[in-house]
């Protein structure tokens, strides 16, 4: 075992069993905290991966934005703040059978898989994901038609909050 | 390779052959020498911080036309020893209703937001922790920790006056992020990278000369972002008491001022990388990685200076004016200064030295004028409407 395996268990661990405690804690706040514990174990693996950008694009983004924004929901929503609320919905059962059929999909999926047994290739040290990351982005023949209809989108929702927010007097 | 042109690789193989002379496993002890590594940084930085402590009061006593500290030691260099004695032996309250493990886990977070900055910081040409290629954005991945340590400490201290202090610091660090991931893509443009290493090798000129709009909002967000006068919503002490950190004693409290402190002195330093070439100074740099590193915390401890100068003698902004400050005035500024340095800087590349530079100031000198120019008019427009009514209610009876 190397010792990115150990480091890989490792962080499965945690983020498995910080998931499991989102959905169980009664404590709202506590749930999002925990949330932040398992989106920045998804950030290490990013970093295992050597895609630096994305592990910290998730920081930044998930924890710094979007983390936030739930405890700030919560917050400024709850009256009491140490809100305990019922952990289960009327359509419980519903949801546990979309998620055994989805979690059984996924294992017959990755059965058929051979990437188990594949070793990661040692990127050369000149190998620039940023720099191409950066070309693919706005490069016709990648992603540029994407990514621009995903900026005019989030301009779009950005001008909307706005007039939604405004206080016509 | 000797220990005066790479002093931390020599003592790390060094290091190496006599752990794996003992016997360890190649693995282990590259690991060992990391979290040494790690430790011996931190450490540094954390006997920095009690400098800092030291410095900042003796400042702002020359700016309030004090003495400072100057009981305990020479110049009361002694002071901050004491303060942490006292710290230490201080009675830790947990106040009632208080969430435990969240309230003690905050001012950790805090003090950890700020340390794991240092990681990215290249001290000298060969002493550095991590090269990361994405190391302008790792700045503000660091910074949403420190939110959340100022959330966390807010909302476990169940206190109300706390709340309000964080409601006000994300206010503000929320709105200023944005022209400081604008004025941080300046140097990136410039360069051609994130990270801090190569925006350092490529500033035969200071990017200071180049951008120096850029520099001053980021310095004016790094104040923001850092919570201090004349932004300092978090804590305003007039209005909500101590803000976050209120229910706090001792040694936690500790390590939200030494955070607030380290802070601070880590933002200067990356002000000086990011515009003031780093640990270069006239070939100095070239004596060696220690001469290097001292050259970059002396910048460091310059931005330091200017962030306290800014402190001590601004009043505290409404919030209101604060935030449209960051979202009317800087956002747009910081966005207009991104794209002409864009353009500019394809339009004037391949043109000697000189013109480049000369170039770019050129551009920020007629941005900077136009601003000028937009602000007057957008005041005396603000003074005009002020004034009518009045003169009207005058003129009726």
């Amino acid at each position: 075992m190397t010792i990115f395996q150990i480091i890989f268990l490792i962080v499965g661990v945690v983020i498995l069993g910080s998931a499991f405690m989102v959905v169980t804690t009664g404590n709202l706040i506590h749930a999002a905290l925990w949330l932040i514990v398992t989106l920045f174990g998804v950030a290490v693996l990013y970093a295992l991966l050597d895609a630096g950008f994305l592990a910290v694009v998730q920081v930044v983004i998930y924890i710094g934005a979007i983390a936030i924004l739930f405890i700030f929901a919560v917050m400024l929503t709850r009256k009491e703040m140490r809100d305990r609320g019922r952990q289960t919905s009327s359509a419980w059962w519903l949801s546990t059978i979309i998620a055994v059929l989805t979690f059984g999909g996924l294992i017959r999926i990755l059965q058929a898989w051979s990437g188990f047994s594949k070793v990661s290739v040692a990127l050369p040290s000149e190998f620039d994901a940023v720099g191409l990351l950066g070309n693919a982005l706005i490069s016709p023949d990648a992603f540029v038609l994407p990514f621009e209809v995903a900026s005019v989108l989030l301009l779009a929702a950005l001008v909307g909050a706005v007039y939604v927010a405004f206080n016509q007097k | 390779m000797n220990f005066w042109t790479d002093p931390v690789n020599f003592i790390a193989r060094w290091l190496m052959g006599l752990l794996t002379g003992w016997g360890l496993a190649g693995w282990l002890a590259s690991f060992l020498i990391q979290l040494i590594g790690v430790v011996v940084l931190v450490s540094m930085m954390m006997l920095i911080d009690i400098l800092l402590v030291w410095v900042e009061r003796k400042v702002v006593a020359r700016f309030q036309d004090r003495l400072g500290p100057n009981r305990v030691g020479p110049f009361g260099i002694i002071q901050p020893f004491a303060d942490i004695i006292k710290l230490l032996i201080k009675e830790d309250i947990t106040p009632d209703g208080a969430d435990r493990v969240v309230y003690n886990l905050a001012p950790i977070l805090s003090l950890m937001s700020v340390l794991l900055l240092w990681a990215i910081v290249p001290l000298a040409p060969v002493i550095f922790g991590v090269d990361l290629n994405v190391g302008a954005l790792y700045i503000i991945a660091t910074g949403a920790i420190g939110t959340l340590s100022i959330i966390m400490a807010a909302w476990s201290s169940n206190n109300k006056y706390a709340l309000i202090g964080a409601f006000r610091q994300v206010a503000v660090l929320v709105s200023f992020e944005v022209p400081m991931i604008a004025t941080m893509l300046i140097p990136t443009i410039l360069a051609g990278s994130m990270s801090m290493t190569t925006i350092i090798r490529s500033q035969n000129v200071w990017y200071v000369f180049i951008a120096p709009l850029a520099a001053i909002i980021f310095m004016v967000t790094a104040i923001a972002e850092l919570g201090r006068a004349p932004f300092d919503m978090n804590e305003a002490e007039s209005e909500i008491v101590a803000g976050f950190h209120i229910e706090y004693t001792g040694m936690k409290f500790g390590l939200f001022y030494a955070g607030e402190l380290m802070h601070a002195f880590t933002f200067g330093g990356f002000w000086a990388i990011l515009f003031f070439g780093g640990y270069r100074f006239f070939g100095l740099e070239n004596l060696g990685p220690i001469v290097a590193a001292v050259i970059l915390l002396a910048k460091a401890m310059f931005g330091y200076w200017v962030i306290m100068w800014v402190r001590y003698t601004v009043m505290r902004i409404r919030i209101d004016n604060m935030l449209s400050f960051s979202w009317k005035f800087l956002t747009p500024l910081a966005f207009a200064l991104l794209m002409s340095t864009a353009l500019m800087n394809v339009v004037l590349r391949g043109t000697p030295g000189v013109i480049y530079v000369a170039g770019m100031l050129l551009t920020n000198i007629v941005i900077g004028w136009i601003v000028v120019e937009i602000l007057r008019r957008a005041s005396r427009r603000g003074r005009e409407s002020i004034d009518k009514p009045i003169k009207r209610a005058v003129a009726q009876p």
